[in-house]
């Protein structure tokens, strides 16, 4: 090798480096500021939606609101019924989603051997959560509406809306079994334990947190749903209070968009309203479901 | 202490019948089994026999392990005799760990991983099919490298597998549950905090409680996976001094990569060699003492010394 000098070594000399010092800093802190700036457009969109929807709609919440009837008249118009069809399509499909999604999830993840037929399955479920909701309105129009016979009922509506979220609690339960670390798995079969036990007392403690919380975000994609349920329930007005699964129905968002199809002023009102009360149902049932999520979470470390 | 050794002893016996009841028409073995029965109650820790008459515990005969198409171990022939402890030694990647996990069928949840010639547990053939592999695993308790408790508390973790095996009397988990911590030399540390977490344990701890919850189904073997790996010192020495313990009343086959801790604890020890195509042999079986000072085999020599590993 040829003698060289200290200097030669460097491939950067120092004057070098600090005057392009000064340029990497800049591009550096114009990064931050950009993105910076791309979080803000969510967040004001969210602040300016929510601003709007409470100046408009605050003002016209009151306890008849909330349960009266629809009217032709905005000053009468009132949510009971479609309050209550939330609660009863909501509490339904979770009723449906939450055995089925997380047997299909521990299925998947602890029994279902490798091969093509897996394979095929767990292509499909990726798929069909990515299928647009019309789409399952359409099917539970033909099958459970139609085909079963149900007609136009609460359950046809809970038994669509499964559908459509089942996917979505498959795949957040399978990561949430997955997590389990193999390790639990191991120890447990070591000692004699069988599958189903492994699974019933160490894989799903382990998992129900994760598990709860896809049920969680499954549920919020349900209840806010119009277009499956319009296809299945269609645009009624209903003033009764549905008693049983087999009734006919309206949901809160078919009630948002019923009211704000309509020109005079005050419908908008109404509407702003109605959408607050969603939002506060979609909240509440949120924090339920946090609350019950830490609640395992605290029994499962005792 | 003692009381609680010759309890688990006693129980081990009737577990040892009800693994028998598997396969129940095997005569020979039921025979060999019997006259380790009879001699058990004898015994005691001052007056073993010596290594070379204990009866056979865990035996192979030209077993073969594939993963697929890769073959891992080739032609595993050793009889390793019941209450000792056997070390098996040998480099990184020879199948010290496969063999190990072969004998609780813990390999089975490998997919495409296929045993050929026989592997027997008291002369019962560990890969028949009429063995139910939850009774096997039972009888043939596995400590794992890294400790892993479940997430559940101390006291639970110990009860585990008794629950699981439908002990449901609150006074007799409770019971299991000091008479193995005590075994594992363990009780005096947790009495006060049964219920809390396992994983709050220290390393070292940990290690003893899954040592503890194996002792708690009442195996006849315990298989140990490098279980001090991932421990300092002070803990591996505990669990040195535990193995040495409990290798009076049960089978101990434990991997280790440490030689002196090999050297230390086992009665037996296998020197296991990986061949030119990776497949894992064994190269040499004996006595600790013998592996150590006069190997027969040039690799073993060149492994003990250091000259390769």
């Amino acid at each position: 090798m040829e003698p060289t000098t200290s200097d030669d070594v460097r491939s950067v000399s120092a004057e070098q480096f600090h005057s392009s010092l000064r340029g990497r800093r800049l591009i550096g802190n114009a990064a931050v500021v950009l993105f910076f700036l791309s979080t803000l457009v969510g967040l004001a969109t969210l602040a300016a939606l929510i601003i709007d929807i409470l100046i408009d709609g605050l003002p016209w919440i009151d306890w008849d609101f909330l349960s009266t009837y629809p009217s032709r008249r905005p000053a009468d118009a009132g949510l009971r019924s479609a309050l209550f069809g939330t609660l009863w399509v909501g509490g339904l499909t979770a009723l449906f989603t939450f055995p089925i999604g997380t047997a299909t999830a521990i299925y998947l993840e602890e029994y279902a051997p490798r091969n093509k037929l897996t394979q095929l399955i767990e292509v499909n479920i990726s798929n069909l959560a990515g299928v647009p909701s019309i789409v399952y309105g359409l099917l539970g129009l033909a099958v459970f509406v139609f085909l079963l016979g149900m007609g136009r009922v609460i359950i046809a509506g809970a038994l669509t809306l499964t559908l459509l979220v089942l996917p979505l609690l498959i795949v957040a339960g399978r990561e949430a079994i997955r997590a389990v670390p193999d390790s639990y798995r191991q120890g447990s079969l070591a000692l004699g334990a069988t599958r189903w036990q492994t699974v019933r007392h160490v894989i799903l403690p382990s998992a129900l947190p994760g598990i709860l919380t896809g049920t969680i975000l499954a549920m919020s994609r349900a209840i806010g749903e119009a277009a499956p349920l319009l296809a299945i329930s269609g645009l009624v007005f209903v003033t009764f209070t549905p008693g049983h699964p087999f009734e006919r129905f309206t949901v809160l968002p078919i009630q948002i968009f019923n009211w704000v199809s309509r020109p005079q002023l005050d419908w908008q009102h109404v509407t702003a309203a109605a959408i607050i009360i969603l939002l506060l149902v979609l909240l509440s049932m949120n924090s339920i479901a946090i609350l019950l999520r830490d609640r395992f979470q605290r029994r499962s470390e005792e | 202490m003692t009381k609680g050794i010759s309890e688990s002893h006693a129980g081990g016996e009737t577990q040892r019948t009800s693994i028998m009841t598997t396969v129940a028409n095997l005569e020979a073995s039921q025979d060999s089994y019997e006259s380790s029965d009879t001699a058990a109650p004898t015994e005691r820790v001052s007056d073993r026999l010596p290594v070379a008459e204990r009866p056979i515990s865990l035996s192979t005969r030209n077993m073969s392990l594939y993963y697929g198409e890769f073959r891992a171990l080739k032609d595993i022939s050793v009889e390793i005799p019941e209450r000792t402890v056997t070390a098996i030694i040998g480099a990184s990647g020879c199948g010290k760990s496969t063999l190990l996990r072969s004998f609780n069928r813990m390999n089975d949840l490998i997919p495409g991983v296929r045993v050929e010639g026989t592997m027997e547990m008291s002369g019962v053939p560990i890969y028949d099919r009429r063995v139910d592999v939850t009774e096997l695993r039972r009888a043939v308790g596995m400590v794992f490298q890294r400790p892993n408790p479940l997430p559940m508390s101390i006291y639970e973790n110990i009860a585990y597998g008794p629950r699981r095996h439908g002990v449901r009397n609150r006074a007799e988990l409770d019971e299991i549950v000091e008479r193995c911590l005590t075994q594992a030399a363990l009780w005096d540390e947790v009495k006060d905090k049964l219920k809390q977490q396992g994983n709050e344990l220290s390393g070292g701890q940990q290690q003893r409680l899954c040592i503890a919850r194996t002792l708690a189904v009442e195996p006849d073997v315990i298989l140990m996976d490098e279980p001090c790996s991932a421990l300092d010192p002070a803990s591996t020495l505990r669990i040195e001094e535990l193995m040495q313990e409990l290798g009076h009343e049960y089978t101990i086959l434990v991997v280790t990569h440490n030689m002196q801790q090999a050297a230390r604890v086992s009665e037996m020890t296998a020197f296991m060699n990986m061949e030119e195509d990776r497949a894992g042999v064994l190269v040499e079986f004996g006595p600790t003492t013998e592996i150590f000072t006069t190997p027969k085999e040039k690799t073993t020599e060149d492994y003990i010394t250091g000259r390769f590993s």
